[in-house]
């Protein structure tokens, strides 16, 4: 370990916004309200790193999703951005020393399926966490690691439907994003994926009943069943396996090995597990025990 | 744009879903257009009142918004397109389509609608009293004197109104028919290090639909023009 | 009642008749109507919590500020762009140089034929992308670049039909070229031009909503939050359009006036889209 780490505490949404910023961060038992600051944490990295210069200029860009509630989700008058995701990026900021709570340091850029790689490679963020999957195609262009969350796609359908896996759905349609990965596994599976703007859209229309089914990552099926309880339902083996990373820029090679140990860090000392609870628990999602890290790539 | 030429049958099947849906809400559009303009310059007050407003409804609203009334709110009044379900090769044609192709009808009628106005309003006065003179009623007028030569008059601006129609397929994209668009943003989220040329490409398939038809459009108005 | 060429001035028969078809349309109207309104309430879209947003004063702030006010932004940036690049693409279009020419009608029908949701993407990806609010410049980047070629189309019917004599005479007195255009010619397209360039503004406003497509802000963006938070889609679908509609017919109404104030009763100036041959040439 490189360093010393505040012991980090993870808290109910509500008293997030009590929190003071970096002055007193430090103390070890103050209850837990908030995801630890780290002090003096520019001290800690190397020179000429990235994560000294992020930590020195006290402002970091975070790209998270907006519409996904359990994992990146902002409400019209919300200042941040609720979610695992969230979560799990607020742990990597505070480690820089930054306090995530404070909206003038921090900025939560909205990222979607179509520019997370764009915007890592140009600089206008300086992490992804998006529900980003793990792929060899992204690794190409981007810098991914973790896995911090595993997952793998599965169906939501009717509560009285007879679906059973995503074989009964041959020849049918199936809704999930247009232009993402789901799509391209639902046509994979002999269904025919039909692509809407985002999840909640379909939704509506497996509620609707246009179509028999939709399919994407199981964790993000779940808060939509929670929300439809008794309308829709969850079924089927997940036919994917989805390794949810954190991106950075191949410019920045050094910040794996930085968001791995943070990411150690969290599983060890429990504040990864009580960012899941208070995100994804609500949903009915069982804390899973933490994902094995994938090694960083030889600088 | 490897990644086009690696996939060209996927490419080709979304411009064929595009033109799909250009040809039937072009005819539509046409059709409804057409009848919209009758309640307009007809003789009874309550429809030319109902036709006006409902052109100024849906001019003034975006696209996007009468796209998602059909696939959200429409679902609610029992109009559903499930009774849609054509399968031609491997081309399917479902409610989705069906809802993409309401959408883009009703807005393109309203267009359609005030060239074909514009047009009625070119012919000549005498074509229309003639016509009552030798006793015509108000549907003689309009089906045989006055509309045909509206269309011949409103060529011009109902081309432009088609064409916008093409371009605005697009926006099917993102209410389930897999079109150029869609096909587009899976190209480049399986490609990610291929996207100039990818966006190149499939302008260049719009750019080529948008040209046949405006040259269609052009040899017309030259052929009827002639005939005048 | 107002008499129209295409009709006879009905007689008292016809009136009766007319009468009873105004009631039968009347009444299938307002039976459409109630149906539509009843399934609504059936479904539970009326309910007050499904409105109540739109009366907190927290939400009004954000549907006016973040949403409404940044879609006049965007608007209103992309058509004073609009009007620069095509005033430079239309005067390009009209040189006698056939080197100006030519790139500046291979610019206008390449932007003119492209969708704008994909020139929109387009734009995001390489041109406003690394700037903060680039989603706000891509909207506008993209706008500008169709609105734009439209309005060099509208710029040259605009020109063109300026009476032909006023050039002549213009070139007649010894002016030269450049002031044959820009004393003579364009003062007086601009009048001819105006409703044009107003309706446009619609166009690009309308527009403004595909930037959902590429997270920009606006109304659309604001649509999207409320109903995921509310779960209220319909309320929230006619609260956006209506406030659309609403800006566009005060554009409409401007767009009359310039109509009258500057043009007089003549027709508006019509332009195709693409392939623009004989366009806008107004008899």
């Amino acid at each position: 370990m490189r360093f010393i780490r505040a012991k980090a505490v993870v808290a109910g949404l509500g008293l997030a916004l009590s929190m003071a910023a970096c002055g007193d961060a430090g103390d070890d038992d103050d209850g837990g309200s908030d995801v630890e600051v780290k002090e003096n944490a520019a001290d800690e990295f190397d020179d000429g790193t990235r994560m000294k210069e992020l930590a020195e200029a006290g402002k970091v860009t975070v790209g998270v999703k907006y519409d996904q509630p359990g994992l990146g989700f902002k409400g019209a008058t919300d200042d941040i951005p609720s979610g695992f995701d969230v979560e799990v990026a607020k742990l990597l900021v505070a480690d820089l020393g930054i306090d995530p709570e404070d909206t003038s340091a921090v900025t939560y850029q909205e990222t979607i399926s179509d520019n997370r790689e764009p915007f890592l490679q140009q600089g206008k963020v300086d992490l992804v966490l998006a529900s980003y999957s793990i792929t060899d195609d992204r690794r190409k262009v981007v810098g991914q690691t973790g896995p911090y969350f595993l997952t793998g796609q599965q169906l939501l359908v009717p509560a009285d439907s007879d679906v059973e896996s995503i074989a009964d759905l041959a020849g049918q349609e199936v809704c999930s994003v247009t232009g993402s990965t789901s799509i391209d596994r639902i046509n994979e599976q002999g269904a025919k994926g039909v692509g809407f703007d985002s999840y909640s859209e379909c939704v509506q229309k497996v509620l609707d009943g246009t179509v028999p089914a939709m399919s994407t990552d199981g964790s993000i099926l779940a808060g939509y069943a929670a929300q439809n309880e008794g309308q829709l339902k969850v079924v089927g083996e997940e036919f994917s396996e989805e390794r949810i990373g954190v991106g950075y820029s191949l410019d920045h090679p050094e910040m794996c090995e930085w968001i791995n140990d943070v990411l150690e860090e969290s599983f060890e000392d429990g504040s990864w597990a009580d960012a899941f609870e208070k995100t994804l628990g609500p949903s009915g999602i069982e804390t899973p025990d933490p994902p094995e890290l994938d090694a960083c790539p030889a600088a | 744009m490897e990644a086009v030429f690696d996939n060209v049958d996927a490419y080709l099947k979304a411009f064929g879903y595009t033109l799909a849906l250009f040809l039937v809400s072009g005819v539509l559009s046409m059709v409804l257009g057409t009848f919209l303009v009758a309640l307009r310059v007809g003789p009874i007050a309550v429809l030319r009142w109902a036709g006006a407003t409902y052109v100024t409804l849906v001019r003034n609203t975006p696209l996007v918004i009468v796209f998602a009334f059909f696939s959200f709110a429409a679902p609610t009044l029992g109009i559903r397109f499930t009774w849609l379900d054509v399968h031609i090769d491997d081309y399917d044609f479902t409610a989705l389509f069906g809802a993409a192709v309401a959408s883009l009808t009703l807005y393109t009628s309203s267009f359609v609608c005030e060239a074909l106005r514009a047009g009625v309003n070119a012919v000549p006065l005498g074509q229309a009293e003639a016509a009552r003179a030798i006793g015509l009623p108000f549907s003689g007028v309009m089906s045989q004197v006055v509309l045909p030569q509206a269309l011949r008059a409103s060529l011009p601006p109902l081309a432009s109104v088609q064409i916008a129609l093409i371009k605005n397929t697009s926006v099917a994209a993102v209410f389930g028919v897999a079109e150029a668009t869609a096909q587009m943003r899976g190209f480049t989220n399986d490609f990610s290090s291929q996207r100039l040329g990818i966006f190149v490409a499939f302008a260049i398939g719009y750019i080529v639909i948008v040209e046949v038809v405006s040259l269609l459009s052009a040899s017309l108005e030259r052929r009827w023009r002639a005939a005048t | 009642m107002r008499t129209s060429v295409l009709f006879d001035a009905p007689g008292p028969r016809t009136v009766r008749r007319h009468r009873l078809y105004s009631l039968v349309a009347l009444v299938a109207l307002l039976g459409v109507l109630a149906f539509v309104v009843k399934r609504f309430y059936d479904a539970g879209q009326f309910e007050g919590d499904k409105w109540e947003v739109f009366v907190t004063p927290d939400y009004v702030r954000v549907i006016l500020v973040d949403g409404l006010l940044n879609t006049l932004k965007m608007a209103a940036v992309a058509i004073v762009g609009a009007t620069v690049l095509g005033a430079a693409l239309g005067v390009a279009k009209l040189s006698d140089h056939a080197v100006v020419r030519w790139p500046a009608w291979l610019v206008v029908e390449f932007f003119r034929a492209v969708p704008v949701l994909l020139l929109m993407v387009f734009t995001w990806y390489f041109i406003g992308i690394n700037r903060d609010g680039g989603s706000f410049w891509a909207v506008v980047i993209a706008l500008t670049l169709y609105n734009g070629s439209v309005l060099a189309e509208v710029l040259r019917a605009g020109v063109n039909a300026v009476p032909k004599g006023q050039g002549e005479a213009a070139y007649a007195i010894g002016m030269r070229k450049a002031q044959v255009m820009n004393i003579v010619l364009l003062p007086q397209a601009v009048k001819i031009m105006l409703p044009a360039i107003i309706s446009q503004c619609i166009v690009a406003l309308k527009d403004t909503a595909l930037g959902q497509y590429v997270v920009a802000p606006g109304l659309t963006r604001i649509y999207k939050e409320i109903y995921l938070e509310f779960n209220n889609r319909v309320p929230t679908m006619i609260v956006i359009a209506s406030l659309y509609i609403i800006v566009n017919l005060l554009l409409t109404a401007l767009a009359t006036w310039a109509q009258k104030r500057f043009v007089g009763e003549k027709k508006p100036l019509e332009v195709s889209l693409v392939g623009n041959l004989e366009g806008g040439r107004n008899a």
